[in-house]
């Protein structure tokens, strides 16, 4: 014999405000949890679909990323001759050897400054890269200073908007053109034409190499070309990986630092419902004695106790989701730790990310209420009756 | 002696609820001592910063280099005590897990603008004498277990190759607030290597220090300085050591504002645990409060009971709070390694987490203390708990 849902139900309905109290805080926690493990998700999302899974990546052995990596003239002569780059339209090879450095910008709103990535890119850096889209004004000309910014960059750093120029290396640069890349890591990126870059910084070699397979599971042949080379001292990595890679730090730092704030938040959100559901058998002595002589079995009241207060966790765990599904508007802008550059990525919401939110809820409202429930289920008939 | 000992009393006959209500501001309490010693640690470079020094870097970016012949510009400028320089170095140790940073720097020079770096007298000779020399901080030998003599691999990231040195000295810091897990070698050693391989990226170096006569002069030495370099093909940019450190704080505003902002929610969550609490306790002992009234003790003497009993509560879970931040927030540096180089419970957050129990603590008591004050004599006595 079980006790209906419904009285389950009313009861968490009859006390309003308590349930409201408990449930808040509980949705407090979850929004937490979820708002952690949707950024986490975020960036390595934005970073792992900043690559293409066949195009490489060709940068100094143990650089680790392409701002301190440098590829000379000889070395990126070498390179161009693999037979396995796949070969555009016009019968160009699909290589782009790119200039990558960091500039110091002022942002717009807080005139702080942050470290943009300025890339010099190559017509066919502009193929191998589909996903980069212009979006306002024109792409710059070649053998100009024309540069174009990324939709973050745009936005967040003053003079960096269409018409608008900033001055780095000795030079004024007109903003020609804002593009978008698809919330990858390039909109936080400054183009330019990969000549005058070298020029205007004065770098005689580049800082990375991409190129396009021709055929996409030749990638170990010719990794290991590469880097068995003895005139060559580059490693080679799929621009999927080298991205990856980049986003392991910032990714694991907000994920550990997440986790450790929602546990110890759990702690105190477990405590409100306890002491919410002891008041609430404490309150009940008298019903509890009643079902319990009206021939309820002690399971069945365990039951009812422990589904209240999975009640309470779960009406917690929809609310903060609810909210944290409002954070996927948002887009944080800020320093990646381990290119010392400005990254935008924003929040993302994955079913994952619901199931481990609301399991989670779950069991904060199960440890809560357990305890509560068996004191309830062990009250004597006698007493409880006696209690009012 | 009645007084302090009926709140006890109260205080503790609901054994169950009070337990509960102390663990929940300990755990509240302790994260909010967590959260602050992580942004305090965030501004910890920017704290340890002398405003006796600049930092002169290229106004591109720290990625481009000065020439080394800047030094002697930068020297004759008015108001420049002494010039150092530094370049970083960013190796890897082992794997890329272990991050910590190196410096490349002119150690005679640099050793005497940081006095805050404490080194014998006879490792600081054996540093300085040995090319292949290199110093670290106590922290940073302590977490690899380091010893003076020891040889340290490093794998070059921007500049390529396995580097080996010789740890001649483990310098200590002069306070809490120092860095201890920074590594210095000779800049002289990494500059004969560069001409060797990469003969134009020679005689160059990342930053310069500079060493003010007088804090003051900061601004006008600093404009001097950049005003002497513009329009060459390296400008220059001068800060203060602080504003220095502190654009690197700005860069991760972002991630700080969140955790500033989620240490005062757990602020909020458990006043919300404690203030029902209070409600529940003062509801339940409505006639016994107005027996004391009717005994002739005043609306305020009430109140001031559940106060006390509020606070009372609070203080000791916020007690219990600071003496476990420490061995947490010790734990937590240990999981992060060395990406906070300083990490420790400071004065100030000790005194705050006890502000914010006293605080949660008072709001909580508000509305039962100011509805006990209220409710008449008759009313109160007739009340069922």
């Amino acid at each position: 014999m079980t006790i209906p849902f419904s009285y389950i139900l009313r009861n968490v309905a009859a006390r309003r405000l308590t349930t409201a109290l408990t449930a808040g805080g509980m949705a407090l926690v979850v929004y937490v949890f979820a708002t952690v493990l949707m950024l986490a998700e975020g960036l390595e999302q934005t970073l792992v679909a900043t690559g293409q899974a066949d195009n490489v990546v060709v940068i100094r052995r143990a650089a680790q990323t392409e701002v301190q990596s440098g590829v000379d003239r000889t070395q990126a002569g070498i390179v161009e001759t693999l037979s396995d780059i796949a070969v555009g339209g016009n019968g160009q090879k699909l290589i782009s050897k790119e200039p990558v450095v960091l500039i110091n910008l002022p942002k717009r709103n807080s005139n702080k400054p942050s470290n943009v990535v300025i890339r010099g890119v190559t017509p066919s850096g502009l193929v191998l890269r589909p996903q980069v889209k212009l979006v306002e004004g024109r792409m710059f000309q070649p053998g100009t200073s024309e540069i174009i910014a990324g939709r973050s960059i745009a936005n967040g750093f003053q003079g960096a908007g269409v018409g608008e120029t900033l001055r780095f290396a000795s030079r004024d640069w007109t903003v020609v053109g804002v593009f978008d890349a698809g919330r990858t890591g390039f909109d936080s990126e400054i183009w330019g034409d990969a000549e005058q870059m070298l020029q205007a910084f004065r770098r005689f070699g580049f800082s990375a190499l991409i190129f396009k397979l021709a055929d996409s599971e030749r990638f170990d042949a010719v990794k290991r070309e590469i880097e068995s080379d003895p005139r060559l001292t580059l490693e080679a990595k799929r621009e999927t990986q080298f991205y990856a890679d980049q986003s392991e730090m910032l990714s694991k730092f907000i994920s550990y630092l997440g986790t450790t704030i929602s546990v110890i938040f759990s702690i105190g959100a477990i405590i409100g419902a306890m002491i919410t559901m002891y008041a609430s058998v404490a309150s009940r002595t008298s019903e509890i004695g009643t079902l319990r002589a009206l021939g309820f079995p002690r399971k069945a009241i365990l039951v009812a106790f422990l589904v209240e207060a999975l009640m309470l966790g779960l009406i917690g765990g929809v609310i903060g989701l609810v909210a944290a599904s409002f954070m996927q508007a948002l887009s944080i802008s800020t320093m990646n730790f381990q290119t010392f550059a400005e990254l935008a990525f924003t929040f993302r919401l994955t079913p994952g990310i619901v199931a481990a939110s609301l399991g989670f809820a779950l069991a904060m409202g199960f440890v809560g209420g357990f305890l509560p429930a068996a004191r309830a289920a062990r009250l004597k008939i006698v007493d409880a009756l006696r209690a009012a | 002696m009645f007084l302090p000992l009926l709140v006890t009393r109260n205080a503790f006959r609901h054994k169950l609820r009070t337990t509960l209500t102390v663990i929940g501001i300990v755990v509240a309490i302790t994260a909010f001592g967590l959260l602050r010693t992580i942004v305090e640690a965030w501004y910890a470079g920017a704290n340890a910063s002398s405003s006796a020094r600049l930092v002169t870097r290229s106004s591109i970016s720290l990625v481009f280099s000065l020439p080394l012949t800047y030094a002697e510009k930068i020297r004759q400028v008015d108001g420049v005590q002494s010039v150092s320089w530094a370049n970083w170095f960013g190796g890897v140790y082992i794997s890329e897990r272990n991050f910590f940073p190196q410096f490349a720097v002119d150690a005679p020079s640099y050793l005497e603008m940081y006095p805050e770096f404490i080194l014998s007298s006879e490792e600081r000779k054996a540093f300085l004498t040995d090319r292949k020399g290199a110093i670290v901080g106590r922290k940073l030998a302590l977490q690899y277990g380091w010893r003076v003599g020891d040889q340290i691999p490093l794998r070059g990231t921007i500049y390529s190759g396995t580097w080996t040195f010789n740890l001649r000295g483990i310098y200590d810091g002069a306070d809490k607030g120092t860095d201890q897990s920074t590594m210095y070698f000779h800049w002289a050693l990494l500059n004969e290597t560069i001409k060797k391989t990469y003969p134009r990226r020679g005689d160059q170096t990342g930053v310069f220090v500079v060493r003010l006569r007088d804090p003051a002069q900061a601004a006008e030495v600093s404009a001097a300085i950049d005003a002497m370099f513009r329009n060459s093909l390296a400008e220059t940019l001068s800060e203060t050591e602080k504003a220095f450190q502190l654009s690197f704080v700005a860069m991760t505003e972002a991630i700080l504002l969140a955790i500033q902002a989620v240490s005062f929610v757990v602020i909020v969550i458990i006043m919300a645990v404690m203030a029902n609490t209070m409600a529940m306790t003062a509801r339940e002992r409505g006639a016994e409060y107005a027996t004391l009234k009717v005994l002739g003790f005043s609306s305020g003497f009430v109140a001031m009971l559940i106060f006390a009993e509020s606070i009372g509560i609070a203080l000791l879970g916020g007690l219990v709070a600071i003496v476990f931040t420490v061995p947490l927030a010790n734990a937590f540096a240990e999981q992060m390694g060395t990406l906070f180089p300083i990490f420790y419970v400071s004065e100030s957050t000790v005194l705050m987490q006890a502000g914010a129990a006293v605080l949660v603590g008072i709001i909580a008591a508000v509305l039962p203390a100011w509805r006990t004050a209220r409710i008449r004599i008759v009313d109160g006595l007739r009340a069922v708990g």
